[in-house]
Protein backbone atom coordinates (compact mmCIF):
# COMPACT_ATOMS: atom_id res chain seq x y z
CA UNK A 1 0.00 0.00 0.00
CA UNK A 2 1.59 3.22 -1.13
CA UNK A 3 -0.55 5.84 0.50
CA UNK A 4 -2.09 5.79 3.92
CA UNK A 5 -5.84 5.24 3.76
CA UNK A 6 -8.32 6.22 6.44
CA UNK A 7 -10.72 3.49 5.32
CA UNK A 8 -9.40 0.66 7.58
CA UNK A 9 -9.12 3.00 10.57
CA UNK A 10 -12.71 4.16 10.24
CA UNK A 11 -13.87 0.61 9.58
CA UNK A 12 -12.23 -0.77 12.71
CA UNK A 13 -13.57 2.12 14.78
CA UNK A 14 -17.15 1.56 13.57
CA UNK A 15 -16.84 -2.23 13.81
CA UNK A 16 -15.63 -1.91 17.40
CA UNK A 17 -18.53 0.40 18.31
CA UNK A 18 -21.02 -1.98 16.69
CA UNK A 19 -19.66 -5.20 18.17
CA UNK A 20 -19.02 -3.88 21.69
CA UNK A 21 -22.49 -2.32 21.85
CA UNK A 22 -24.09 -5.52 20.54
CA UNK A 23 -22.35 -7.51 23.26
CA UNK A 24 -23.49 -4.86 25.73
CA UNK A 25 -27.09 -5.38 24.61
CA UNK A 26 -26.73 -9.10 25.16
CA UNK A 27 -24.99 -8.99 28.55
CA UNK A 28 -26.13 -5.83 30.35
CA UNK A 29 -27.85 -6.44 33.66
CA UNK A 30 -30.14 -3.43 33.36
CA UNK A 31 -32.53 -3.34 30.44
CA UNK A 32 -32.24 0.44 30.23
CA UNK A 33 -28.50 0.12 29.59
CA UNK A 34 -29.29 -2.56 27.02
CA UNK A 35 -31.46 -0.09 25.15
CA UNK A 36 -28.76 2.58 25.22
CA UNK A 37 -26.21 0.03 23.97
CA UNK A 38 -28.67 -0.87 21.21
CA UNK A 39 -28.40 2.74 20.08
CA UNK A 40 -24.62 2.31 19.78
CA UNK A 41 -25.11 -0.78 17.62
CA UNK A 42 -27.63 0.95 15.37
CA UNK A 43 -25.48 4.05 14.87
CA UNK A 44 -22.37 1.94 14.29
CA UNK A 45 -24.26 -0.17 11.75
CA UNK A 46 -25.38 3.02 10.01
CA UNK A 47 -21.73 4.05 9.76
CA UNK A 48 -20.90 0.66 8.26
CA UNK A 49 -23.70 1.18 5.72
CA UNK A 50 -22.07 4.45 4.68
CA UNK A 51 -18.76 2.60 4.25
CA UNK A 52 -20.62 0.16 2.00
CA UNK A 53 -21.73 3.06 -0.22
CA UNK A 54 -25.35 2.80 0.96
CA UNK A 55 -25.94 6.39 2.02
CA UNK A 56 -29.72 6.32 1.71
CA UNK A 57 -30.05 3.11 3.71
CA UNK A 58 -27.84 4.62 6.42
CA UNK A 59 -30.10 7.66 6.72
CA UNK A 60 -33.20 5.45 6.77
CA UNK A 61 -31.54 3.36 9.49
CA UNK A 62 -30.96 6.44 11.65
CA UNK A 63 -34.49 7.74 11.08
CA UNK A 64 -36.41 4.52 11.54
CA UNK A 65 -34.29 2.65 14.08
CA UNK A 66 -32.81 5.36 16.28
CA UNK A 67 -35.63 7.85 15.81
CA UNK A 68 -38.50 5.39 15.86
CA UNK A 69 -37.90 1.88 17.12
CA UNK A 70 -35.44 2.81 19.86
CA UNK A 71 -37.67 5.56 21.25
CA UNK A 72 -40.61 3.14 21.16
CA UNK A 73 -38.51 0.57 23.02
CA UNK A 74 -37.55 3.12 25.68
CA UNK A 75 -41.21 4.06 26.08
CA UNK A 76 -42.14 0.41 26.50
CA UNK A 77 -39.39 -0.10 29.08
CA UNK A 78 -40.52 2.90 31.08
CA UNK A 79 -44.15 1.82 30.89
CA UNK A 80 -43.59 -1.77 31.97
CA UNK A 81 -40.68 -2.23 34.33
CA UNK A 82 -39.39 -0.80 37.53
CA UNK A 83 -36.07 0.13 35.99
CA UNK A 84 -34.46 0.95 39.33
CA UNK A 85 -34.88 -2.69 40.26
CA UNK A 86 -31.85 -4.15 38.52
CA UNK A 87 -32.31 -7.72 39.63
CA UNK A 88 -35.72 -8.15 38.01
CA UNK A 89 -35.40 -5.69 35.14
CA UNK A 90 -33.44 -7.84 32.72
CA UNK A 91 -33.29 -11.39 34.00
CA UNK A 92 -31.28 -13.88 31.96
CA UNK A 93 -31.28 -17.66 32.17
CA UNK A 94 -29.26 -20.50 30.71
CA UNK A 95 -26.34 -18.31 29.82
CA UNK A 96 -23.66 -20.99 29.81
CA UNK A 97 -25.31 -23.47 27.38
CA UNK A 98 -26.37 -20.60 25.14
CA UNK A 99 -22.82 -19.28 25.12
CA UNK A 100 -21.44 -22.72 24.31
CA UNK A 101 -23.81 -23.33 21.40
CA UNK A 102 -23.39 -19.86 19.99
CA UNK A 103 -19.60 -19.89 20.28
CA UNK A 104 -19.58 -23.03 18.13
CA UNK A 105 -22.03 -21.40 15.70
CA UNK A 106 -19.90 -18.25 15.56
CA UNK A 107 -16.78 -20.26 14.84
CA UNK A 108 -18.57 -22.15 12.07
CA UNK A 109 -19.82 -18.92 10.51
CA UNK A 110 -16.44 -17.19 10.62
CA UNK A 111 -14.84 -20.29 9.13
CA UNK A 112 -17.46 -20.40 6.38
CA UNK A 113 -16.82 -16.73 5.62
CA UNK A 114 -13.09 -17.31 5.34
CA UNK A 115 -13.20 -20.46 3.25
CA UNK A 116 -16.04 -19.65 0.86
CA UNK A 117 -15.29 -18.49 -2.67
CA UNK A 118 -17.48 -15.44 -2.97
CA UNK A 119 -18.22 -14.07 -6.40
CA UNK A 120 -16.32 -10.80 -6.10
CA UNK A 121 -16.61 -7.95 -8.56
CA UNK A 122 -14.57 -4.79 -8.95
CA UNK A 123 -15.85 -2.29 -6.44
CA UNK A 124 -17.07 0.86 -8.17
CA UNK A 125 -16.50 4.31 -6.79
CA UNK A 126 -19.20 5.18 -4.25
CA UNK A 127 -21.84 7.45 -5.73
CA UNK A 128 -25.16 8.72 -4.49
CA UNK A 129 -27.69 5.91 -4.56
CA UNK A 130 -30.85 7.93 -4.04
CA UNK A 131 -31.75 8.33 -7.71
CA UNK A 132 -31.23 4.65 -8.48
CA UNK A 133 -33.23 3.54 -5.44
CA UNK A 134 -36.07 5.97 -6.20
CA UNK A 135 -36.31 4.74 -9.76
CA UNK A 136 -36.23 1.15 -8.53
CA UNK A 137 -39.03 1.74 -6.03
CA UNK A 138 -41.34 3.15 -8.70
CA UNK A 139 -40.54 0.69 -11.49
CA UNK A 140 -39.17 -2.75 -10.70
CA UNK A 141 -40.17 -2.82 -7.02
CA UNK A 142 -43.51 -1.06 -7.32
CA UNK A 143 -45.53 -4.03 -6.03
CA UNK A 144 -43.54 -4.61 -2.81
CA UNK A 145 -43.41 -0.84 -2.34
CA UNK A 146 -47.20 -0.57 -2.39
CA UNK A 147 -47.56 -3.70 -0.26
CA UNK A 148 -45.21 -2.08 2.25
CA UNK A 149 -47.66 0.77 2.73
CA UNK A 150 -50.41 -1.78 3.32
CA UNK A 151 -48.26 -3.64 5.86
CA UNK A 152 -47.43 -0.43 7.69
CA UNK A 153 -51.09 0.61 7.77
CA UNK A 154 -52.20 -2.73 9.17
CA UNK A 155 -49.34 -2.63 11.70
CA UNK A 156 -50.47 0.83 12.78
CA UNK A 157 -54.10 -0.22 13.22
CA UNK A 158 -53.06 -3.48 14.86
CA UNK A 159 -50.81 -1.73 17.36
CA UNK A 160 -53.61 0.66 18.31
CA UNK A 161 -56.11 -2.19 18.70
CA UNK A 162 -53.69 -4.28 20.78
CA UNK A 163 -52.54 -1.59 23.18
CA UNK A 164 -55.72 0.35 23.90
CA UNK A 165 -57.68 -0.21 27.06
CA UNK A 166 -60.55 -2.64 26.78
CA UNK A 167 -63.83 -0.80 26.50
CA UNK A 168 -66.47 -1.94 28.92
CA UNK A 169 -69.85 -2.85 27.48
CA UNK A 170 -72.26 -0.22 28.70
CA UNK A 171 -75.37 -1.80 27.25
CA UNK B 1 -2.94 -3.10 7.77
CA UNK B 2 -4.67 -5.19 5.16
CA UNK B 3 -7.31 -4.12 2.72
CA UNK B 4 -10.86 -4.08 4.10
CA UNK B 5 -13.02 -6.43 2.08
CA UNK B 6 -16.21 -8.41 2.11
CA UNK B 7 -14.99 -10.81 4.79
CA UNK B 8 -14.49 -8.07 7.37
CA UNK B 9 -18.09 -6.94 7.09
CA UNK B 10 -19.33 -10.53 7.18
CA UNK B 11 -17.42 -11.21 10.41
CA UNK B 12 -18.87 -8.09 12.05
CA UNK B 13 -22.32 -9.20 10.94
CA UNK B 14 -21.76 -12.70 12.32
CA UNK B 15 -20.77 -11.33 15.73
CA UNK B 16 -23.80 -9.02 15.84
CA UNK B 17 -26.00 -11.98 14.87
CA UNK B 18 -24.52 -14.11 17.65
CA UNK B 19 -25.10 -11.31 20.18
CA UNK B 20 -28.72 -11.02 19.04
CA UNK B 21 -29.23 -14.77 19.20
CA UNK B 22 -27.73 -14.82 22.70
CA UNK B 23 -30.18 -12.07 23.67
CA UNK B 24 -33.16 -14.02 22.30
CA UNK B 25 -32.08 -17.27 23.97
CA UNK B 26 -31.19 -16.02 27.43
CA UNK B 27 -33.36 -13.00 28.13
CA UNK B 28 -36.49 -13.53 30.17
CA UNK B 29 -37.69 -9.97 29.61
CA UNK B 30 -39.94 -9.67 26.54
CA UNK B 31 -38.48 -6.31 25.56
CA UNK B 32 -34.96 -7.78 25.83
CA UNK B 33 -35.99 -10.50 23.40
CA UNK B 34 -37.33 -7.90 20.97
CA UNK B 35 -34.03 -6.03 21.17
CA UNK B 36 -32.26 -9.27 20.26
CA UNK B 37 -34.51 -9.56 17.21
CA UNK B 38 -33.51 -6.03 16.20
CA UNK B 39 -29.84 -7.03 16.43
CA UNK B 40 -30.45 -10.07 14.22
CA UNK B 41 -32.25 -7.96 11.60
CA UNK B 42 -29.37 -5.47 11.65
CA UNK B 43 -26.81 -8.19 11.04
CA UNK B 44 -28.89 -9.41 8.09
CA UNK B 45 -28.88 -5.86 6.74
CA UNK B 46 -25.11 -5.57 7.02
CA UNK B 47 -24.86 -8.79 5.03
CA UNK B 48 -27.24 -7.53 2.34
CA UNK B 49 -25.31 -4.32 1.90
CA UNK B 50 -21.90 -6.00 1.99
CA UNK B 51 -22.85 -8.43 -0.75
CA UNK B 52 -24.54 -5.66 -2.69
CA UNK B 53 -21.29 -3.70 -2.59
CA UNK B 54 -18.68 -6.38 -3.11
CA UNK B 55 -20.41 -9.18 -4.96
CA UNK B 56 -22.90 -7.61 -7.34
CA UNK B 57 -23.28 -4.62 -9.59
CA UNK B 58 -26.97 -3.99 -8.89
CA UNK B 59 -28.72 -2.16 -6.09
CA UNK B 60 -31.08 -5.00 -5.21
CA UNK B 61 -29.36 -5.59 -1.86
CA UNK B 62 -30.02 -2.01 -0.80
CA UNK B 63 -33.68 -2.39 -1.82
CA UNK B 64 -33.97 -5.48 0.34
CA UNK B 65 -32.29 -3.70 3.24
CA UNK B 66 -34.86 -0.91 3.10
CA UNK B 67 -37.71 -3.44 3.09
CA UNK B 68 -36.12 -5.22 6.05
CA UNK B 69 -35.97 -1.92 7.96
CA UNK B 70 -39.63 -1.30 7.11
CA UNK B 71 -40.67 -4.73 8.35
CA UNK B 72 -38.56 -4.24 11.50
CA UNK B 73 -40.49 -1.06 12.23
CA UNK B 74 -43.82 -2.87 11.84
CA UNK B 75 -42.51 -5.75 13.97
CA UNK B 76 -41.38 -3.41 16.74
CA UNK B 77 -44.70 -1.57 16.82
CA UNK B 78 -46.74 -4.77 17.02
CA UNK B 79 -44.32 -6.52 19.35
CA UNK B 80 -44.24 -3.69 21.86
CA UNK B 81 -48.03 -3.36 21.70
CA UNK B 82 -48.27 -7.07 22.56
CA UNK B 83 -45.79 -6.56 25.40
CA UNK B 84 -47.92 -3.74 26.80
CA UNK B 85 -50.97 -5.99 26.52
CA UNK B 86 -49.14 -8.74 28.40
CA UNK B 87 -48.18 -6.22 31.08
CA UNK B 88 -51.81 -5.16 31.51
CA UNK B 89 -52.88 -8.78 31.96
CA UNK B 90 -50.05 -10.30 33.99
CA UNK B 91 -48.47 -7.16 35.56
CA UNK B 92 -45.06 -8.46 34.44
CA UNK B 93 -43.31 -8.96 31.13
CA UNK B 94 -41.22 -11.89 32.29
CA UNK B 95 -41.85 -14.55 29.66
CA UNK B 96 -41.61 -17.34 32.26
CA UNK B 97 -44.67 -15.96 34.03
CA UNK B 98 -46.90 -15.92 30.96
CA UNK B 99 -47.64 -19.64 30.83
CA UNK B 100 -51.43 -19.61 30.69
CA UNK B 101 -51.51 -21.59 27.45
CA UNK B 102 -48.85 -24.06 28.58
CA UNK B 103 -49.89 -27.60 29.43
Amino acid sequence: MTEFSMFPVVFYLLATITVVSAIGVALSANIFYSAIALMGTLVGAAGLYVMLAADFVAVVQIFVYVGGILVLTLFAINLTSRIGDVSVSNRAMGRFPAFLVLAIACGAMVRAVQTANWNLVDVPEPTSTIETLGNGFLTEYILPFELASLVLLSALVGAVVLSRKELKDEA
Amino acid sequence: MMEIGLNHFLVVSAIVFIAGMFCVLTRRNAIGILMGVELILNSANINYLAFSRYSSVSYDGQMFAIFVIMLAAAEAAIGLAIVLGIYQTFHTIDVEATDTLRL
